[in-house]
């Protein structure tokens, strides 16, 4: 019973995880048409600040959630300088610009190396989270249960923003059709940069939320990095109820897969990928096809 | 996914250019420099193990000014990127093109498998860090040298201790799904079910695994548990471990406790015994100079990583001297090197075994606040000193290498 307890509400919350990770690298596929290889990096490297500001290293120390926020939004600029300086240079060359991403993914990886050394770095839960819910005889850490609740604001957050305002019409528009967005006067260059901006952002953002779980280490990129590629390929690209239900499946194949089949673990994550690019290839939830 | 660093393969055109315009010099042993290769990983998720390597090194060749045995040092460094290939490319780097005397390193087992064939080929002196029992054991290389420990090494001590002093019972054992993994579990369940204790599972999570806490709810039925981690993976499962609201004493081996965590790890691993080749707390003169001079040079603690390399200097220098400084005949550095025995080391007396690897001093530690110095908060106390520690353990060697190398069925799990 334990067991079943414990793997469940870590399937949640890692799916919760995955979700924050994978919502930008999902619209960010669906609009520009390209998987950017740079998230994973996007995510260690908002991890690795992350440690910057609760390390006093800046001479003063910032709240966890405080942090997570700040570093959040410099990795939105960065993103965005990213999409603006270098893909948009290269727009309509869909491999170069994957070409790129895949460049600077290992350029952010020395960068935290040489910036943060190979030390693995251990981030403390925040204030408050240390503590267990008991769920019978089995332990629900507060802080994972946290990540849920963080993944459903942020899920409702984003879903009002793309279904409610003018902005999320637009990236709908691009989305559906970037040629007749154009057409109507969207300015669909912009929606670019600004979902690039958004979706690294968020990225930085989860870093900074998982590193009290997974710690800070070099290699962190190349191992979320394939789990966000799965969740959306899964869920579909450019939809956000598809990248959420799929970082759900995915939470749940990932734990009771190395649970109760650990030799056949990777093949069980990747089973589901395969036959939706086989049976349904834009997704359980996607508009369109790779 | 490997790095390529492009700035090497200019380095390597310029250097190459410039050993072709290069005089050929007669042979005049004494007067040309000797050349000391170092395989490391500088880039990639060993790194962390990798600079520590070539920090002990050099901490190592600034305290002798750059001489070994009487000759001038020229120190080259190479950087595999952590894979087969860019080992065995570095390799021949380091013994073609860059003509070196000895190879210290590499890092891991599997780099080490990549060029064993290849350094036994080109007589090449290497002293490794990689633990790959069979490469001493049932494989032996006659060009390889182990100042540091087989994988299984540490583990037997650890074993014991935990069945005839922490009086453990049950323990499941948790470790990488690789070679060193499989070989350190082996060792450790092969002495502690020696000593009356019962191993009742063996998890092996792979080696890139973001969240422990699958393998972590599978842990049950024991009063233990042995967590045979290396790089960055043992702070992660213990953070993971202790938030799942675990509380069964965890034991762990040379990887899992290294000093160079200390400072990575919180509180969960308070309470964290672990059976290392060196102890940053050995009270003795030759490691507190090492250690002082690490703080001084890097603003870091050693680890075993750097302190396993200074050992190696060490060992160099030592074969050098019987050698009145000539490296020419390889066979001949190979048997001086053999021959070294050293009671002033970092890590305390050594010597090797016909096959080459180390008989030395392993020590059991357990990680707490109390007499945390170098701004650390958590320091690892000795607690146990087993000294003369073979590869084969307390069996004798004939009745070891019968057995097959440990591996992840052998020994098998019993019913107890």
């Amino acid at each position: 019973m334990t067991f079943w307890v414990l793997l469940t509400v870590n399937s949640v919350t890692f799916g919760g995880l995955l979700f924050l990770l994978s919502a930008g690298f999902s619209l960010i596929f669906g609009l520009m048409r390209i998987p950017n290889l740079t998230h994973g990096s996007m995510f260690m490297l908002g991890a690795y600040l992350g440690t910057t500001f609760f390390s006093g290293a800046l001479g003063f120390t910032v709240n966890f959630w405080v942090g997570a926020i700040l570093t959040g939004l410099e990795v939105a600029i960065l993103g965005a300088l990213m999409e603006r300086l270098l893909l948009r240079r290269l727009a309509g060359q869909q491999l170069a610009q994957v070409l790129v991403t895949l460049g600077v993914s290992f350029m952010v990886a020395d960068f935290c190396l040489m910036g943060w050394g190979g030390d693995p770095i251990s981030v403390a839960t925040p204030a408050g989270l240390g503590g267990f819910v008991r769920v019978g005889a089995a332990a629900a850490p507060l802080y994972r249960l946290a990540i849920i609740v963080i993944a459903v604001i942020f899920a409702i957050a984003l879903w009002l923003m793309l279904e409610r305002t003018r902005l999320g019409a637009m990236i709908r528009a691009g989305v559906d059709d970037p040629q007749m967005a154009r057409v109507v006067g969207i300015r669909v260059s912009q929606l670019f940069t600004l979902v690039f901006g958004l979706g690294a952002g968020l990225a930085g953002f989860a870093g900074v939320i998982g590193s009290p779980i997974l710690s800070v280490y070099p290699g962190l990129d190349q191992d979320m990095l394939p789990l966000a590629l799965v969740v959306v390929i899964l869920g579909g690209t450019g939809s956000l109820l598809g990248s959420f239900v799929g970082s759900i499946i995915v939470g749940f194949i990932y734990n009771f897969g190395q649970a109760l089949v650990p030799e056949l673990a990777y093949f069980i994550l990747f089973l589901p990928m395969v036959l939706v690019l086989v049976l349904r290839p834009q997704g359980l939830f996607g508009g369109q096809v790779l | 996914m490997s790095r390529k660093v492009s700035r090497r393969a200019v380095l390597a055109g310029t250097a190459a250019a410039v050993a072709v315009s290069r005089f050929p010099s007669p042979a005049v042993a004494q007067a040309e420099p000797f050349r000391l290769g170092l395989l490391t990983v500088k880039t990639g998720p060993l790194a962390q193990g990798g600079i520590q390597m070539e920090q002990g090194v050099l901490t190592f060749l600034k305290e002798r000014n750059y001489t070994m045995g009487g000759r001038k040092i020229d120190f080259i460094s190479a950087d595999t990127g952590g894979n087969p290939a860019g080992t065995k490319t570095k390799a021949q780097e380091l013994v073609e093109r860059d003509k070196v005397d000895v190879i210290l390193g590499p890092l891991a087992a599997f780099e080490l498998y990549a060029i064993s064939d290849y350094v036994k080929e080109q007589k090449m002196p290497t002293l490794s860090l990689a633990a790959a029992d069979n490469l001493t054991q049932r494989q032996p290389n006659p060009f390889l040298l182990r100042a540091s420990a087989t994988s299984s090494q540490a583990m037997h001590p650890m074993g014991h201790y935990a069945a005839t002093e922490l009086k453990l019972k049950r323990i499941a054992c948790i470790s990488e799904d690789f070679a060193f993994g499989y070989e350190q579990m082996g060792g450790f369940q092969a002495a502690f079910q020696q000593d009356g204790g019962c191993v009742v599972s063996k998890l092996w999570p792979p080696l890139v695994t973001p969240d422990y806490t699958p393998y972590v709810a599978q842990i049950a039925d024991c009063d233990g548990v042995c967590q045979g981690f290396a790089g960055s993976n043992p702070i992660r499962f213990m953070k993971q471990y202790s938030a799942a609201g675990l509380k069964y004493p965890v034991v762990a081996g040379e990887t899992g406790g290294d000093d160079a965590l200390l400072k990575s790890y919180g509180e969960e691993a308070i309470g964290l015994v672990s059976c290392c080749p060196y102890t940053l707390d050995l009270p003795i003169d030759a490691n507190q100079r090492f250690v002082d001079a690490m703080v001084k040079n890097y603003d870091t603690v050693p680890g075993q990583y750097a302190a396993l390399l200074y050992v190696n200097c060490q060992v160099v220098d030592a074969a050098l001297k019987t050698l009145n400084g000539d490296a020419s005949d390889k066979d001949k550095l190979m048997t001086a090197l053999r021959g070294v025995s050293l009671t002033e080391t970092p890590r305390g007396p050594l010597k090797f075994d016909h096959l080459g690897n180390i008989v030395g001093t392993f020590y059991i530690r357990r990680i707490g606040t109390e007499g945390a110095k170098y701004g650390l908060k958590l320091w690892n106390k000795t607690i146990k000193t087993y000294d003369n520690v073979s590869q084969f353990w307390t069996w004798p060697e004939q009745e070891f290498l019968a057995h097959p190398v440990y591996s992840r069925d052998y020994p098998p799990l019993t019913k107890c």
